[in-house]
Formats: C-alpha cells, structure tokens, sequence
C-alpha cells in the first residue's frame, strides 16, 4: 500500500502538468462549494442571531411568522397595535424583567424608523448575547434625537449632529415628510449585520410628537403644532406595534407566553423568536439547497474532467502498467494505482481550494460585510465543511476508478507486453 | 512428466522450466499459437531462443510469467504448476522468481535509477530478503549491481530518461537481477543496441548471472550471438503449432 501510495505521488509529480490544470480546476470548485457552504452558513447564523437575548416578541393577533418580520426586520406593516396599557400590563407581569416597546411605521428613505425606549439600548441583544455598541455619539436622550444604524450612516453619509426629516409610512417614496419636525442625529451604532444597521431609532414620545397633528395617515387640515410646542402635550403613547419580553427565568417562557395569548383586554399573540426565525428560514431551504446542489454539480464537472484527463493519458502509460505487472504487481494494484492518483489529485486539490477560500475571506470580507451584511469573518473550517471536503475526495477516489477499471484491463489484455 | 521425472529420482535438480505438452490459441477456433511438446531449462542453464517475429516468442513469455495459461499442459517453474496458483499468487510467484529484461522502454519514467532497481524489492519480500541476505541495504545492493555492470554511482540519482539506451538496458539488468532471483527472461535486449554495444551488454549480463547463479533464457532472432550460450533452441523446431500454420 505505501509502496503503491508511494509511486502514485511519483507519477503523478511526473505529469503534474496536465493534473496540475485539472488540480486547479477542482480546487475552484472546492472553494466554491465551501464558500457557498460558509455563506450559507453565516447568512442562516446572522439571520437566527438577529435577536438573541429576548424570551418573547409580543404583538396584535397575526401569524408568528409575521410578526417577527415586522417588529424582527421591519419588513411589511403590522395590520394591528397593541394598547398602551397591554403594554404596562405586561411589564408589570412578576415574571417579566424587562419589556422593549417597539413603534413602527415611519421611514427614512427606506430605512425603517423605529419608537422605542433606553431600554432598548440596555436590553436588546444580537448574534451569541451581543449588545448594541456607539460608534460614534451617543445614546437618544432628547425628544428630536435619533440614533442610527451603520447602514443608514454609510449608505446615506450621515454624521452626528446632522440633521433629517422623517417620512410617514415606509419605503423610499411613499407618504408625506413629518418636515416640520426634524431631528438631530446623536448617535451612529455599530456594525451589527442585522435589521438594527438599517433602523433609525427615535423616542417613542418623538412617535407621538410627529403625529400630534395628523389623523388617519394625513396631516389635519389647518392644524400644524410647531415642534417647541409638542412638549405642552401628553406624549405618552396610546398604542405600540410590539414589545420584547424578557423574563427572569427563561424556564417560565411557555406559561407567560400561555397567559399572552389568552390575554382578556385585547387579541395579544407572543412567540418565542427563535421558533418563528427557524420557520421564517424554512421558506428560504429551497434556495439554500439549490445553491449548494449549483456547486455540488460544479464539483462532478470537474472531477470529470479528472476522469476525463486521466482516461485520455492512460494509453501513454501501457508500457508503464506493464513493467509494474513484470515486477510483480496484480492488476488490483494497477487500479488501485489510479485510485490513489484520484486521491492525491483531489486532496491536493481541496487543501487548495481551502487555502483559495481563506485568502478570498480575507481580501474580500469586508467588501461583502460593507455590502450584503455577511462577514466571512470564519477561517476556521466546521465540521460540515469538513464532510464536504471528505465527501469531495471520496468522490474524487470513486470517479478515479473509471480510469482505474480502464487500466486494470488495459493490464490484464498487455501482461508483460503492451501492443502499441 | 516432469514431476513423475522427479519423483523417480529425487537427487535429479529441479528444471526452473519446464513446459509439458503445451497448446495455446488465444480464442476459441483461431489456429494455435503454440504447441509444444516439452520444454525443460534446468538451473544453470544459458539458453538462447531463437525465432523469427510471429513465431510465438511473446505468447511462450507470457506462459512463463503467468500472464497466460495454456489451454492443455503445463508450464511449471521451479517444479510448480503455475495453473495451480490463482492469478494473484501468480504475479507474486512471477516477481519472487523470474526478472525479466525487455527490448526498450524497460524503466519507468518518474523512477530514478535506483528506485527503478529496487522495485522488484518493493513488491516482493523474498527479493528484498535475498537483497538484504549479504549484509546490505537494498539500496546498497542495487548500487553494488549497477557498479558491476558498469553503472557509475553519479548515474544512480539520476532520472532514467537522461540515460543512454545502453546505459538503460543495465539499469534493466540490474532490476531483473536485484534479489537474486531464480530465472532471468531476456527478451530481445540487445536489438536496439549497436553491434558494438550489443556485444558488451551480453558479456555482463552472462557475467552478472554467473555471479548470482541465475539461469538465464535468451530470446532474440539474432542467431549471431548464440555462441556465447549453453544450449541453443530454435523456437520453430519445437513448436509444432507454427509448423502447420505454415503448411
């Protein structure tokens, strides 16, 4: 066996030309498929990290799945609120420790404006228990300060101090400027690759200052409160669209989730995030597996290239197979000869792709992070990448014996003496 | 024949071949290729085997290194029949007992020389035994052989296709007899030599045989070199299949 291990490598060095081109094919096709494996990968952790931390997402009656896209990544509207005082209720409940109001509905330019408390700040969590960071600034403190996500502040060029109007309703250009009542950038958080990079995070009373003087999605005919006077109002929120709810002890989950959804005053439906983040992911498994299925079959046409290089070689080397059989090798050590060049090739061709895929995460990371969100930040390879580089060099080692039955024959019809 | 022969008189030695009443055709309804009567090469022995190119002379060597069985008889080597073994065993037998030199093309290209000697030893323990029985290290061994048939040792490294013709049929040489194998098959290995360089091949490789006490089988259609041999066969004399496919 290592006699034979041994003269493959020798072999294969000799026409490392011709394999060498075939070596580098397949390591692409290795960097590619473990790129898309680590894509796919931290795409579905960053997404299933976008809310860590928090025992339950509370909202009006709907379907989990979504409300967690709304409240979670501020995509569609919420067809209901919930009361004010559902949400004192609950934070009053004994086993709650904290709650996180959550008002949306204005936008920016297309990025979602967000109501909410400090508690935010102190109490939302992302990726394995991450808090939300300043990169620059500070914290909303006054009533017309906002705190923006880094997106925002890199795509739209915003500093601190800057100041911007928001638009009721959301998406780029619908509804009509709150533009009598601007605000005052303070803050700019930091990276986190979550909805948090696309929000604009203001007071919830800030929510209830812009709206004074409208009614029903319109601002009121004749009616315009200038901004120093909203302060005179009561700016105590009568409705949110979702609360986060973290309890003291996570074990009590399904019973105060129990008692939400069987809440007398309103239809209140709470979800734990996790369940409803895995389903939401569900509905994205189809384009996920076609993905990695697109490479796995960029895998088989190049190792058929292999076959196919190998196979095409294999008439030079009778004399070669022959004088093997003269010195004492069976035709099963001629195939399997084939097979270990198989298994040099691909390994040789896997370690490559590895090293491709690590130098590509390091010149590329923080392009793809700066534009889809996705750090590649890993270098280390999971266990899974592991099987799919196991899986790659075994089919490397199962494709090889085509060639490898071919030269078995071509070994047993020349013996000791091919017919050229 | 043979073992009724040896079983008469034990104290006669064993011949390295023997064939016995040989038919072969390589398919069902072609004509025979070879029908031979007996055959027997005893330890010692220089033979030289001559026939023209069709007469059989690749089809005999196949049935001697057991890529080939025989349709009726026997070939035996060293007193086994080689139909007895299975096809394994009978590459193994083939790389423990015979060393075989070829016309051309004997090395393989990505082996130095010396790793070209030493295959044999890779892929037979009773080689590398016997390699090793003085002493030395493979390696050593094939060295020592390579200097004796005036391989110098700045060659040893080197890549084979950097070696003359000459110089590449005794590296073959020194392959087929690392290990002191029982036989050695030559076959054709002077004719892409010179006149000159043939005459030189031949005397070492006798001398190197006489040395490691091999019995030597020689083929070649040129009947000019026969004199140096014990015993001369005509491959056509004792085949009687190309007989009547001349007839």
């Amino acid at each position: 066996m290592a006699n034979l291990l041994s003269i493959a490598i020798r072999s294969a060095w000799h026409r490392r030309m011709t394999l060498g081109l075939t070596l580098v094919a397949i390591a692409l096709s290795v960097a590619l498929l473990l790129g898309i494996e680590r894509i796919r990968h931290d795409a579905r952790e960053s997404f299933a990290q976008s809310v860590s931390g928090t025992d339950l997402v509370v909202g009006a009656r709907t379907s989990p799945v979504q409300l967690v896209l709304y409240t979670v990544f501020r995509i569609g509207d919420a067809t209901n609120n919930i009361r004010w005082d559902s949400v004192k209720k609950l934070a009053a409940h004994p086993m709650v420790a904290w709650t996180v109001p959550l008002s949306l509905g204005d936008s920016h330019r297309g990025y979602a404006v967000l109501g909410t408390t400090t508690a935010y700040f102190a109490h939302f969590r992302y990726g394995e228990g991450r808090s939300l960071a300043m990169a620059q600034g500070r914290r909303f403190d006054g009533l017309f300060e906002a705190v923006i996500g880094a997106e925002v502040a890199a795509k739209l060029g915003y500093r601190v101090g800057d100041r911007i109007v928001l638009n009721h309703g959301a998406g780029e250009m619908t509804g009509t400027a709150h533009e009598d009542k601007p605000f005052v950038v303070t803050g700019i958080l930091q990276r986190t690759g979550t909805p948090v990079d696309r929000t604009i995070h203001v007071t919830l009373e800030a929510i209830e200052a812009i709206h004074l003087d409208w009614a029903g999605g319109a601002p009121i005919p004749g009616m315009a409160i200038p901004q120093e006077f909203v302060r005179k109002f009561d700016l105590t929120p009568k409705s949110v669209t979702g609360v986060l709810v973290g309890l003291h002890n996570r074990a009590a989950v399904f019973r105060v989730q129990r008692q939400v959804n069987e809440f007398k005053d309103e239809p209140l439906l709470a979800v734990m995030p996790g369940v409803a983040l895995s389903q939401l992911w569900g509905m994205l498994d189809m384009l996920e597996r076609a993905l990695l299925l697109v490479s796995g079959m960029v895998v088989v046409v190049s190792l058929a290239g292999l076959v196919a290089v190998v196979l095409a070689g294999l008439n030079e080397r009778r004399r070669e197979l022959a004088l093997l059989r003269s010195v004492g090798a069976h035709p099963g050590q001629v195939l399997l000869l084939l097979v270990f060049e198989g298994l040099l090739v691909t390994a040789g061709a896997s370690v490559l792709g590895i090293g491709l895929l690590a130098a590509a995460s390091v010149l590329l990371g923080p392009l793809t992070e700066a534009h889809f969100g996705i750090g590649l930040r890993t270098l280390a390879m999971s266990a899974d990448e592991w099987k799919l580089v196991g899986a790659v060099i075994a089919a490397g080692m199962a494709a090889s014996i085509v060639p490898g039955l071919r030269a078995y024959r071509l070994s047993l019809a020349d013996g000791l003496s091919p017919r050229q | 024949m043979v073992t009724a022969m040896a079983a008469e008189s034990p104290a006669a030695p064993v011949p390295v071949l023997a064939l016995d009443r040989v038919r072969f055709r390589w398919k069902r309804g072609l004509p025979l290729t070879l029908d031979i009567g007996g055959l027997a090469v005893m330890p010692g022995e220089r033979i030289f085997l001559h026939g023209p190119s069709g007469s059989g002379k690749s089809t005999l060597l196949a049935l001697i290194g057991g890529i080939l069985l025989p349709e009726e008889g026997s070939v035996s080597l060293l007193g086994t029949d080689l139909r007895s073994l299975s096809a394994g065993a009978r590459d193994q037998f083939r790389v423990d007992h015979v060393g075989f030199v070829f016309q051309q093309f004997n090395l393989i290209p990505y082996l130095s020389v010396l790793d070209n000697v030493l295959l044999p030893c890779r892929f037979s323990k009773r080689r590398r035994t016997q390699a090793t029985a003085a002493g030395n290290t493979p390696a050593q061994e094939a060295a020592r052989l390579l200097g004796d048939l005036d391989l110098a040792p700045a060659l040893h490294h080197r890549p084979v296709t950097a070696l003359s013709v000459g110089q590449q049929q005794r590296v073959a040489a020194a392959r087929a007899l690392i290990g002191r194998p029982e036989f050695l098959v030559a076959d054709e290995p002077t004719s892409a030599l010179d006149a000159e360089r043939q005459a030189g091949f031949l005397d070492l490789l006798l001398r190197e045989c006489d040395a490691e006490g091999t019995t030597l089988l020689f083929v070649s259609h040129d009947r000019r070199l026969a004199g140096a041999f014990t015993r001369e066969i005509a491959l056509g004399e004792i085949n009687a299949a190309g007989r009547q496919g001349e007839a």
